[in-house]
């Protein structure tokens, strides 16, 4: 993709810019226009990058950078926390159940967890927070589990 | 991400130890007892993976920024065709003759001494430095080269190494104009494998082979002995252990910086303006290189000879080197790739996921048992 900037006008980068700055879209324009062409060349991405890819996967670039503005150091708390929400609820009904989460602390842990044990803790652990494995959590509870200073997630845009 | 040719002899990194670079504080020590946001919260793996989407900045590094083509309007068209006449058809040949010229002066000199002096060691060794300062000034000379020392010369003393950021080999030339250093280098085949066994060998230099597994430890070996030993020529080393293309620095290797010793470091940096000295070795030779270098108006750099750093108390070698490679990266005004660029770029082994998995999975299930 030689001069992929020259086909991005100031109109395409004000229509999407929100927390990034101008070098940093142009940027992201180039890695969006490689992904599309090599996804499939992540062959042996882990887990977390194979669904953060499905999630961006078939977006265009003013959603790809909307996507990746939570991870921007400019970003609020709840825009992070609603990537992470997205991450769990896996089926984007809104609502994360018991084996969303389940899912997400096999991969978190593989092998060095039984599924037992994986279950124990977060029975645990739930209903010390005052929630229950049978009801399933929806955003705002989200907010308030991770209502905390110090939600660090924040990558750094490279510009050439 | 962009696939990357690792067929290469530069590139096929005796991958360093990963588990090494683990950053410690991916997990964060909990905090008073296990809560439900210990366990939900991904934001680091996240991070990962997000910065794995956006940024393959390893393979930034070793790109040569192909020069900006000024000569395509009807001025500058012909002034460039000019000064290709003039830099293949005048220059050229001229620095042809100045490096001949300077390898026979060398050679006539260099292995009467070298035999003649056999039972003078110290004398001999003093006349070889200097035969080697004089042979490297004659090959900068041959590419018009114009250094600028800055800072205090390199002294001769026990317990110390340099280290420096690597763009070519001509680094070595350059620096090896001003103090005869010795280096440990990877044995090259040909005319310059020639070179490394006769010439470079008196100097000190320590060899390495990639391929061989029990190397590391013989090199490390080898290093420390030469550290210590108070008449070897200063060791000058180059941590990022390949070639980069000069805007940037990549990770350090800590061999370097365990040995118990002072670390002077240097900082290099070219004028692009005037060529591009960026030794790509995928994509050509060496000679070629040299060819190229020959071929232009002229090599213009900045030497810049820092102070000396000790490991501070409290430092692992990792934190060490990479103070030392921000002091270099900002007096050579390089950006610095962040130090994991070796794992996005390799993709992180089975190996290291799973140890990732096992610390997160310890971790909880310490927590769980403290209760």
């Amino acid at each position: 993709m030689g001069s992929a900037s020259s086909m991005l006008t100031q109109y395409d980068i004000e229509e999407v810019q929100e927390h990034f700055t101008q070098q940093e879209i142009v940027s992201l324009y180039k890695r969006f226009c490689q992904l599309d062409r090599n996804a499939k060349g992540f062959i042996s991405a882990d887990e977390f990058l194979s669904r953060l890819l499905k999630m961006v996967d078939g977006l265009n670039f003013k959603d790809f950078v909307a996507f990746l503005s939570a991870f921007s150091s400019k970003a609020s708390t709840p825009q992070k926390i609603e990537i992470i929400f997205k991450i769990y609820d896996s089926d984007g009904d809104g609502k994360v159940v018991f084996n969303d989460i389940i899912e997400v602390l096999r991969d978190m842990t593989g092998s060095f967890m039984s599924d037992e044990q994986r279950e124990e803790v977060l029975n645990q652990l739930l209903n010390e927070a005052g929630y229950s494995r049978e009801s399933p959590l929806l955003k705002n509870d989200f907010i308030k589990i991770f209502d905390y200073e110090g939600l660090r997630m924040e990558m750094e845009v490279p510009i050439d | 991400m962009s696939k990357l040719n690792t067929s290469s002899p530069e590139l096929d990194l005796d991958h360093p130890n990963i588990e090494d670079y683990l950053p410690s504080g991916s997990i964060q020590e909990p905090i008073g007892k296990l809560r439900l946001r210990d366990l939900l919260d991904i934001s680091p793996t996240l991070t990962e993976a997000a910065g794995a989407i956006v940024d393959d900045s390893f393979t930034r590094c070793f790109k040569s920024n192909p020069p900006e083509p000024w000569n395509w309007n009807i001025y500058l068209f012909p002034l460039w065709c000019l000064g290709v006449v003039f830099r293949y058809g005048i220059l050229f040949p001229l620095r042809v003759i100045v490096l001949t010229i300077g390898w026979i002066i060398f050679l006539l000199c260099y292995f009467p001494v070298h035999f003649l002096l056999k039972g003078h060691d110290k004398l001999r060794k003093k006349l070889e430095r200097g035969l080697v300062e004089v042979l490297c000034s004659f090959f900068v000379a041959s590419w018009t080269g114009v250094v600028k020392y800055h800072g205090p010369r390199p002294s001769m003393r026990p317990k110390q190494v340099f280290v420096a950021n690597h763009t070519s080999m001509i680094d070595f030339i350059v620096l090896e104009q001003m103090t005869a250093f010795a280096v440990i280098m990877q044995k090259h085949p040909g005319w310059v494998g020639l070179l490394q066994s006769t010439i470079l060998d008196s100097l000190g230099c320590i060899w390495f082979n990639r391929s061989e597994a029990k190397d590391r430890e013989i090199v490390a070996r080898k290093l420390r002995e030469h550290v210590n030993g108070p008449d070897n020529n200063p060791l000058l080393i180059f941590p990022e252990g390949t070639c980069v293309n000069n805007n940037y620095t990549v990770m350090f290797k800590k061999g370097s910086f365990e040995l118990g010793c002072t670390v002077c470091p240097i900082a290099i940096k070219y004028n692009k303006i005037f060529v591009d000295a960026f030794w790509n070795s995928r994509k050509q030779s060496f000679t070629t290189h040299l060819l190229q270098l020959m071929t232009s108006w002229a090599v213009v750099c900045d030497v810049w000879y820092l102070e000396p750093q000790n490991l501070k108390s409290g430092e692992t070698p990792i934190e060490f080197a990479e103070r030392v490679r921000d002091i270099i990266s900002v007096r050579a005004g390089v950006k610095k790739v962040p130090w994991d660029g070796y794992l996005k770029y390799s993709r992180p082994s089975p190996k290291h996921r799973e140890g990732k998995q096992q610390s997160f999975a310890d971790w909880v299930l310490r927590r769980l048992e403290e209760r």
